[in-house]
């Protein structure tokens, strides 16, 4: 019963959200109280996996592979986890920041629908599904992303809605293609007659779909330019929010992907998703440092941090998806809030421009801090978790024996250091301008920050520990055969 | 722009697209048909009301809103998961009964047409919400 909490929770707490409408304050409350239950059942749910292996139901009593089966092994769990707590964090920060106009307009019900979608694409066990739940995310965060409608908005989520649609045409013709080739839909099934079959002809070119789709949705190399277009355009809490989920559900499925549909020309794909990792890193980091909008920034190195990911996922060893996975969960917690450092930093000076923007150090020595933590994991240095992600990725290449994506890991680490210091000495360092604006900052959204800074921290410190769990995480995507019979209850 | 023929057909063209859509919406479970369709269908018939009265006359006949028509819909269709699990089945196993059983009157029902009744609001809703916002505009 339990795997199946984490979707049906979100759905509930929307129904009770859409009939509560006229009641803000009511909502502002309930969503914190809805995301604190969710993440509760996520933690459960990993403990439980962590105890009994990977756990499965078969919605509805049809048996694999005829129904749909969902799945949560360790790395669905410790996604749940790792989004319901950003969840949480953005419920606590939402009613400091955005106008009352726009949370009154559905952004609670739509958030959790949000939620139920990134949960699904989790946990479920069968690729159409799993296109479903890519569909309630996506029609989820085309409402966020032009809630309120301004004409800001409305460019940047034309740009997102189109390049999203044209992806979706890519993942459901790949579906087609596997469907024609194989007859079966189920996950693990699928798996299992890849294995038997030994060569499936045209094989390749429906997986090589599936890679682009995921892809556009992960913002990976050369299909990344709809993000910096767009993620700057509605007010932060909901950029926060999908920093730390949205890309991360496509980086998510490639890996679940990898793991169990890609045995033929293992070598072909391990060079060809090394390559396009290492050009995403390098591309996304020089992107970013030569903008000077701070959303920009980081938009750019949500791009440059998802090529660190692909590359623990191109290695494919233990080491490297380990490493790849805690890096996520680094990456999540920490890019959310830099976000929403961002929009504090907004919050007090009313721009984001870093031009405009300056002496905040002297200004407010707490919105400093609260900036500075983040970044400073984002750009790796220890004891916070950034250090330890890119310990783990670059240990983990040099075990494969791959030294020159390495080398390359290497070299944009000290760029994204590059662009941290250069937000740093900008708005905070740089002498305050006179005309800037002196507004009040919300107590919730700094707590909100502070809460993910502790948390950011406490990854770091416990860095140990997490790291058997992202392990024995890595052990399950690594060895697939884990999953098949899982499910399949072979 | 007020239209008397297309009043009239409004007028009369709404209960029976309404019945209609109640017919696809039970025959669905075995044959063509079912809470999509059925939902677009009940959905239609206010879209064609509202084309011949306007939004605001066509959304005091209905009474409620198309937003919590949505969430009674997904309401129905969580909560048709559930007598599965008070008999001990997995989560959304079909569970059905059968009323007047052995005579011409035989009436089967269960907890998929309760979820295709929960699809049935949840498009009509979803439709008309769409529709009536872009027809106020």
């Amino acid at each position: 019963m339990i795997p199946v909490l984490p979707i049906i929770l979100p759905l509930l707490f929307m129904v009770v959200l859409i009939f509560t409408r006229r009641w803000l304050a009511f909502q502002q409350y309930f969503s914190l109280l809805a995301t604190v239950v969710l993440t509760l059942v996520s933690v459960i749910l990993l403990l439980d996996v962590q105890q009994n292996g990977i756990a499965t139901l078969q919605m509805g009593s049809w048996p694999a592979p005829y129904g749909i089966s969902l799945v949560v092994d360790m790395l669905s769990a410790i996604m749940l986890v790792t989004v319901s707590f950003i969840a949480i964090v953005i419920m606590i920060y939402s009613p400091g920041f955005i106008d009352k106009g726009r949370q009154s307009a559905g952004y609670y019900p739509i958030s959790f629908g949000l939620l139920m979608g990134v949960n699904g694409a989790f946990i479920t066990g069968d690729i159409f599904n799993l296109y479903v739940w890519y569909e309630v995310m996506l029609t989820s965060s085309f409402v966020l992303i032009a809630l309120g409608g301004s004409a800001e908005q409305l460019r940047g989520s034309i740009k997102y809605v189109t390049i999203n649609f044209v992806a979706s045409i890519f993942f459901v013709a790949g579906i087609g293609i596997l469907y024609g080739l194989t007859g079966t839909l189920n996950m693990a099934d699928l798996a299992f007659k890849i294995r038997a079959a030994g060569h499936i002809p045209h094989m390749n070119g429906a997986l090589m779909l599936f890679f682009i789709a995921f892809s556009v949705k992960a913002g990976l190399f050369p299909f990344f330019f709809w993000l910096p277009a767009s993620y700057h355009t509605p007010p932060i809490p909901i950029t926060a929010l999908f920093a730390g989920t949205l890309t991360k559900v496509g980086i998510y499925t490639m890996f679940r992907f990898y793991s169990l549909f890609i045995v033929e020309n293992a070598l072909f794909w391990k060079s060809f998703i090394l390559i396009i990792a290492g050009l995403t890193m390098t591309i996304g980091v020089l992107m970013a440092a030569s903008q000077f909008d701070i959303r920009k920034i980081l938009s750019f190195h949500i791009i440059s941090q998802v090529g660190y990911m692909v590359m623990g996922l191109g290695l494919f060893t233990v080491g490297g998806i380990s490493g790849a996975i805690y890096f996520m969960v680094h990456n999540m917690l920490s890019k959310t809030n830099t976000f929403l450092a961002g929009g504090l930093v907004y919050q007090r000076s009313g721009s984001y421009d870093l031009k405009k923007l300056g002496g905040l150090y002297k200004a407010s020595p707490l919105l400093a801090l609260l900036f500075f933590v983040p970044a400073m994991s984002l750009a790796g240095i220890p004891p916070l978790p950034g250090f330890f992600g890119k310990f783990f990725l670059i240990k983990g290449g040099f075990e494969a024996g791959d030294y020159l994506i390495t080398a390359v890991a290497i070299l944009v680490g000290l760029f994204t250091l590059f662009s941290m210091v250069k937000i740093w000495n900008e708005a905070y360092w740089k002498k305050e301008p006179e005309e800037i604006k002196k507004g009040k900052l919300s107590r919730r959204a700094i707590a909100a920050t502070g809460l993910l800074a502790i948390a950011v921290v406490l990854l770091g410190l416990f860095a140990g520990p997490v790291s058997e769990l992202t392990v024995e995480a890595a052990r399950q995507v690594v060895l697939p055969e884990l999953y098949i019979n899982a499910v399949l209850g072979l | 722009m007020e239209s008397v023929i297309l009043q009239i057909a409004a007028r009369h063209m709404r209960p029976l697209l309404v019945i209609l859509s109640l017919v696809v919406l039970y025959r669905g479970h075995n044959e063509p048909g079912g809470g999509f369709i059925g939902g677009l269908m009940l959905g239609a018939a206010y879209i064609l009301y509202a084309m011949a009265f306007g939004v605001e006359k066509t959304q005091k006949s209905i009474r409620i809103s198309p937003v919590a028509l949505t969430g009674i819909g997904l309401l129905l269709a969580l909560v048709s998961g559930l007598p599965a699990l008070m008999e001990g089945h997995l989560f959304m196993t079909g569970e059905w009964t059968t009323f007047f059983s052995g005579s011409s009157f035989e009436l089967k029902l269960g907890t998929p047409l309760l979820f295709d009744l929960g699809v049935y609001f949840t498009v009509a809703g979803m439709l008309t919400l769409v529709m009536f916002s872009i027809m106020e505009e």
